[in-house]
């Protein structure tokens, strides 16, 4: 009888024990899917990159006015680690930008600079030279698509 | 024998079983219930339900919990230095501590309020006091920085203070120590004091818009200890109780002399009719001194002002505006429940706790029911105004909080508990042991219209065997009790920083949404700011060396500079260009005897440094920032006063030799 009864709550507690491992281990699986799914998801647009820019009216000659915005905004925020040239200084250099990436990936990337840093293949590799987050600074989407301007007109757009 | 032992053995495990084993001292193993671990638990990454603002005493700071879990959020310094991120060291702060009588490091700080709007805390700012060299203080909770200090002239013990009014009209200050006014003559005989000694009670006006604190007037009361107060709300909104020991006017020996008396008093101001009386234009004007610092969010830094005017209502003079209502023993607390109508007044020494009705205090002034009156103040008849007394509450009731639900809650200081008791019936519902001798209590928005009873939350005086021994000092308990039956239930203790006194407590999503994550760069005014890295510089006028530097993920700009000479006057202005959250940077120069300091992103913080020897100085960042924090830093090079080497500045240009280049050795 004692047997039994001991056998009895033994049972109870290893039930217990296993639904609780079953939970845990269902939750680690939908865990790494997820994961499996942002990077390999074949919905990413690798050119546009992620974020609120899905697209960017870009006229062939330079708006001076927002190039002129966008010197502003890069002297303050970008310029202690980004230079003009093609040398890297803590980021890469800004010299060819906006023929490596579109104006949507360029935005994407500074506004939304961690999920970026994070699901973006270019950005991870640039990453791995650079071996500093990039910070986000904040850029209004009117500061944004100005720094783009003043990317331009560094590209030599006219 | 067998058989004895199987006896004994099972009428031990029944005493233990049943909980009749009672014996055993108390002790957290008796009085915690079960359950009290998952009630206090918030989940790692889970937010708390409610920020605790608890006082700290003799560190002159404020520290915030979470509640119920009892982690440590932040400490705000207040009216102390603060290492950590150079407050009263740096520029921009040390004028956030200059008083009338210099800059003081530290004072005590006791108690807070949070503002009210409509009687409901807002969480917008929390007031806090000085007790030692008498000040008001303002914290911003969007920055949770401290924004506004106000000195207060004619005083001494700033103890009765900050307590507000329900719309924040007011937040006043009350002198314990009597003295001899600023401009009396204050070098006369001590046992002088009836004759040469006087109380003050400050009204603070807060502006409704900015917070901008000024101070409105001050009544001129008699030479006793104003000790705690409390506003009228709803019904008794425009009155303001305080309670008021050392009625005998002792100046020595209080313990025993200001002991003597049954009953000491609750002062009730109508603040309302002192603004009348200001408007009719019977303040007089008295040239003072106080200091009036004010810390600007835009310009990154603090100014101090010496004003020079306070106006002044004698209540001696002027009618209808102050009433004595007797109270037993020494009262302490001063506490008014949420409907406004009942004051109860904790005599220190009593045993019993009087309750009093605010329309029978009306009824009594209109029907003229007074026993007499002290220096010019009518004393209402202790029956007159009294609703009743909670009999055999404890010994040593102190404060007194409410949980909304029509019951008060009562601190027992000498039987080490707290009381529930009904506030229309007087009856004690419940009562619980505290480890050990509790001072001060807190229920979110306790002290407002509309309470949240869900916890109390007791700061004791003495802590003994509560925690690990830390040699003959020890941490201060806190300790959360669940107040939503009957019967409260302990289910936290969390040790606390300094020592706390009065605190406050108020659900998280009041504040939470509006916290200040970043300061915008652009919107930065401090004089000596570097908005990008071109506008960086180091300036030389005869021995003022400013340096402008900037700081981002991971180097400073300029990080080498030469030229700079042994006494010099160097301001290090440090502008961190981050514009993200939780990035701050933090800058130490070796050698430098003033400050370090930790400057949020967006910010410009300055700190002065005399180079008193030739050499070469490393300066780096303080706070670990990124993967190449360690290579955040950079040198100044101090040269013999008379040298004539130039200044220069720069990052990554100033190059070493190419010659020079250690060997490469991996292959």
């Amino acid at each position: 009888m004692k047997k039994i009864l001991i056998t009895a709550l033994m049972a109870v507690v290893v039930i217990a024990c296993g639904s609780n491992n079953t939970n845990n281990a269902s939750d680690k699986t939908t865990g790494s899917s997820d994961q499996n799914s942002s990077s390999g998801n074949p919905s990413y647009d690798p050119k546009r990159g992620e974020g609120k820019f899905t697209k960017v009216d870009v006229s062939p000659t330079l708006d001076m006015a927002k190039a002129d915005a966008g010197n502003k905004v890069y002297a303050v925020k970008c310029s202690a680690c980004h230079k003009l040239t093609a040398e890297k200084l803590v980021g890469p250099g800004w010299k060819g930008v906006t023929d490596r990436h579109t104006a949507e990936w360029i935005m994407n990337f500074a506004t939304n600079t961690d999920d970026m840093l994070t699901k973006d293949p270019k950005a991870q590799a640039m990453l791995e030279i650079c071996l500093v987050r990039m910070p986000n600074q904040n850029l209004s989407d009117d500061d944004a698509r100005n720094v783009y301007e003043f990317m331009r007109k560094n590209d030599g757009v006219k | 024998m067998k058989k004895i032992q199987l006896v004994a053995i099972t009428t031990l495990l029944l005493y233990l079983l049943t909980g009749t084993y009672s014996c055993k001292p108390r002790n957290a193993g008796s009085a915690v219930t079960a359950g009290a671990a998952e009630k206090a638990y918030v989940p790692p990454g889970k937010y708390d339900e409610f920020y605790n603002f608890v006082s700290g005493g003799f560190n002159g700071q404020l520290s915030v919990y979470g509640l119920p879990s009892g982690r440590l959020l932040k400490i705000v310094p207040i009216f102390s230095v603060f290492p950590e991120n150079g407050y009263g060291y740096s520029e921009e702060t040390k004028p956030m501590l200059n008083t009338s009588h210099g800059f003081v490091p530290w004072d005590d700080q006791h108690h807070l309020e949070l503002s009210q709007t409509n009687g409901d805390v807002d969480g917008r700012w929390i007031f806090a006091n000085a007790n030692n060299t008498p000040r008001v203080a303002r914290i911003d909770l969007s920055t949770f920085k401290t924004v506004e200090i106000m000195e207060l002239p004619n005083s001494a013990g700033n103890h009765s203070s900050p307590f507000i009014t329900e719309n924040t009209e007011y937040v006043v200050a009350g002198t314990r120590f009597a003295v001899p006014f600023d401009n009396d003559n204050g070098d006369v005989p001590i046992n002088t004091y009836r004759k040469n000694f006087k109380g003050s009670i400050s009204f603070i006006s807060v502006d409704k818009n900015n917070g901008n604190m000024k101070l409105a007037f001050q009544l001129r009361v008699p030479p006793i200890d104003f000790d705690l107060s409390h506003a009228g709300k709803a019904k008794s909104n425009g009155w303001f109780f305080f309670s008021c020991y050392n009625t005998e006017q002792a100046n020595t020996l209080l313990e025993v002399n200001a002991s003597q008396r049954d009953k000491d008093f609750i002062l009730a101001v109508n603040w309302k009719k002192a603004e009348e009386y200001i408007k009719e234009g019977k303040g007089k004007k008295e040239t003072v001194q106080y200091a009036h610092n004010v810390y600007d969010e835009k310009k990154h830094g603090a100014t101090s002002t010496i004003e020079k005017e306070v106006l002044v209502l004698d209540t001696k003079d002027l009618a209808d505006l102050c009433y004595f209502i007797p109270c037993p023993k020494s009262p302490h607390g001063c506490d008014v429940d949420p409907t406004g109508e009942y004051i109860v007044g904790s005599g220190k020494l009593a045993a019993l706790i009087p309750v009093f009705s605010f329309d029978k205090i009306q009824k009594a002034i209109a029907d003229k029911k007074f026993i007499g009156n002290y220096d010019g103040i009518p004393v209402i008849d202790y029956d007159a105004a009294l609703y009743g007394e909670v009999k055999k509450p404890g010994l040593g009731p102190l404060h007194t909080e409410f949980d909304g639900r029509g019951n008060a809650i009562t601190t027992m200081f000498v039987s080490s508990e707290i009381v529930k008791w009904n506030i229309k019936d007087l009856k004690i519902i419940d009562r619980q042991p505290t480890y050990y001798s509790p001072g001060h209590l807190c229920i979110p928005g306790g002290d407002s219209r509309n309470p949240n009873g869900k916890y109390v939350i007791v700061y004791n005086k003495i802590t003994k065997d509560r925690y690990l021994p830390t040699g003959p000092e020890l941490a201060q308990a806190a300790q959360l009790f669940d107040i939503t039956g009957d019967k409260m239930n302990l289910i936290l203790d969390f040790p606390t920083v300094g020592e706390p006194h009065y605190a406050q407590a108020i659900e998280a999503s009041k504040i939470r949404d509006h916290s200040v994550k970043f300061y915008n760069i652009n919107d930065n005014q401090n004089a000596f700011v570097s908005k990008g890295e071109a506008a960086t510089k180091v300036v030389r006028d005869g021995k003022r060396v400013d340096v402008y530097i900037t700081q981002i993920r991971s180097h400073f700009s300029p990080d080498n500079i030469e030229g700079v000479k042994v006494g010099d006057e160097v301001y290090w202005h440090v502008t961190n260009l981050e514009q993200d959250w939780d990035v701050p940077h933090g800058f130490a120069v070796k050698g430098a005897n003033n400050a370090e300091l930790l400057v949020m992103p967006g910010e410009t913080q300055s700190f002065k440094w005399v180079p008193e020897k030739a050499g070469m100085y490393p300066f780096y960042c303080t706070d670990f920032c990124s993967a190449l924090h360690q290579e955040m830093q950079g040198y100044i090079r101090i040269s013999p006063a008379g040298s004539n080497i130039p200044l220069s500045f720069s990052t990554g240009k100033n190059l070493p030799d190419s010659s020079t280049a250690p060997p490469l050795l991996d292959k």
